[in-house]
């Protein structure tokens, strides 16, 4: 389903992100992306979502190699793509609601769609009360749960979520993982960045490791060992 | 969907317009500025126009005649000289006539009537007053004149003198003023004009900088930048259409103290009874420049922070 081929990344002031990475994910996996910070995993990510280009090699998505879409295709693309972040990125000036539903809107779907999936998504990440708060009067972890509500709401082929426990307590933390294992279990694909340990050992997938750039380890039922 | 969109895009102008009351408020102050230039500029361009007019309205020039010039060849003249297209008033004035209006001028200088009344016969030849629609055309009816001074009858010339030789210099320098008045209130136009919209294009800027991250977030969720791009332009138009508003309003007290000082001052025009006389007009002026404005400033202060 996605199909890293040798993909290399050097930043204009030559800095090496990732160096000849070559991967396979396939539909309904759950996969981690451990290593340090500054390992590459975030431009590993970014490049899924048409963020960065690649220096060398190419990304392919469903056989479509992202980066030769032009630029209204990208907006289509990434509608196919749920994406959960560290920092939330809700935005600020729309309720729960409307952060879900902008998604929607966004996507082209009708007004009776949006009002009859947004509350039934927000329900399932338990924030059927705070439909009606704006980010700023929400705690970390029921952003995140807003987040992720958007991420699936239009249903899309995969969730990437770039290191969304990082703001998080380890309850809260457990939480979010339960309902990105959740969301795998009914049938999408989740990519999931980490450098916590106590996510991966609970996931218990497959767990890539990157290290300086470089694929250093992909194991089908990991551990978080660097 | 493209009705659903422009819909929602409408509704979510709206919303954020509300939303971010502060930024508004203060982005509609600036654009509040603006307008009142442009406004003021109105103003007072149309007191300057008629200010000049009014000096221009004062230059003319006589034709004095020889007492023996027969009335038909004065009036086959001031015929011919009508045909002109620069010249826009002649009036005749007989010799009887100048005599009345010099008798009544010097009704209290007894010697001067006495001396009059001395000589036999009128002194005093009869003259056409000439107006012309530009001070500059006096030269070319001047020179039109001196080809006719010659009486049909017996050849003999019949025009005394013009007293435009007289007063070309001051013609001539009353034109330049009011030609580099008019360059001057023009260019003054502009560089204020271009100064209040740079202005408010900045403030705009500003606010859309703080909702960078904001398109950022939006683009990553698949939006198209049209529909990124949309509330910002509304919230724009809003700026300049509420700005409009509140400028017309603020002009009503404004050009009503002012009123009967312009017109003492500039000499009949009276700035509060142009501004009801014109209401619509004005409005539609700044309705138009602020919508433009700020619609504008917003679609290019967005695409600054599109990506996609």
């Amino acid at each position: 389903m996605i199909y890293f081929d040798k993909v290399s990344k050097v930043y204009t002031d030559n800095s090496v992100a990732l160096e000849n990475i070559s991967f396979t994910i396939e539909p309904d996996e759950f996969v981690s992306i451990v290593g340090h910070s500054g390992a590459g995993k975030t431009t590993l990510l970014k490049m899924l979502l048409a963020e960065e280009k690649p220096s060398d090699g190419t990304v392919f998505f469903q056989s479509i190699d992202i980066h030769k879409l032009r630029r209204n295709e990208i907006n289509h693309f990434r509608r196919k793509i749920g994406a959960v972040f560290q920092d939330f990125k809700l935005l600020p000036n729309k309720t729960a609601y409307e952060n879900v539903a902008f998604a929607m809107e966004v996507a082209g779907k009708s007004d009776e769609e949006i009002e009859s999936d947004v509350p039934h998504v927000l329900e399932l990440v338990d924030l059927g009360r705070k439909m009606w708060s704006f980010p700023h009067q929400l705690s970390g972890g029921e952003k995140q749960r807003v987040a992720i509500a958007r991420a699936i709401v239009n249903h899309p082929d995969i969730i990437i979520a770039d290191e969304p426990t990082g703001n998080l307590d380890p309850i809260n933390t457990y939480e979010i993982v339960q309902i990105l294992k959740k969301i795998n279990d009914m049938g999408t694909t989740v990519i999931l960045t980490t450098h916590n340990k106590g996510v991966i050992d609970s996931v218990g997938k497959r767990v890539i490791t990157l290290e300086n750039g470089k694929v250093f380890r992909d194991d089908v039922a990991g551990r978080y060992i660097l | 969907m493209f009705l659903t969109n422009i819909r929602r895009v409408v509704k979510t102008g709206f919303i954020n317009f509300w939303r971010n009351g502060y930024v508004s408020l203060a982005s509609m102050l600036v654009m509040v500025i603006t307008l009142s230039v442009i406004g003021a500029i109105i103003f007072t361009n149309v007191m300057l126009i008629a200010s000049l007019d009014q000096i221009k309205d004062k230059v003319d020039i006589n034709v004095y005649f020889v007492t023996s010039a027969q009335e038909p060849d004065i009036l086959s003249i001031k015929q011919s000289l009508e045909t002109l297209p620069e010249v826009k008033e002649i009036v005749y004035t007989s010799q009887d006539d100048v005599l009345a209006a010099f008798k009544i001028r010097h009704q209290n200088d007894q010697y001067t009537l006495q001396a009059l009344d001395e000589l036999q016969g009128n002194p005093l030849g009869a003259t056409l007053n000439i107006k012309a629609k530009e001070p500059s055309q006096y030269g070319s009816i001047v020179d039109f004149l001196n080809s006719k001074t010659l009486s049909s009858r017996d050849g003999l010339p019949i025009v005394d003198k013009i007293n435009y030789n007289q007063n070309k210099a001051a013609i001539d320098s009353l034109t330049r003023i009011i030609d580099s008045g008019k360059r001057i209130g023009l260019f003054l136009t502009i560089i204020l004009i271009a100064i209040s919209i740079v202005i408010t294009f900045n403030t705009i800027r500003l606010a859309i900088y703080a909702s960078r991250e904001e398109i950022s977030i939006m683009q990553l969720v698949g939006a198209s930048s049209k529909y990124v791009r949309g509330p910002f332009v509304i919230v724009g138009i809003m700026y300049g259409l509420i700005s409009a508003i509140i400028t017309m309003a603020l002009f009503y007290p404004a050009t009503y103290y002012l009123g009967r000082a312009t017109q003492d001052f500039f000499g009949g025009v009276n700035v509060y009874g142009y501004y009801l006389h014109n209401f619509l007009h004005i409005f539609a002026i700044l309705l138009g420049a602020g919508v433009v404005i700020g619609s504008v400033s917003s679609y290019l202060a967005v695409r600054r922070y599109l990506k996609v």
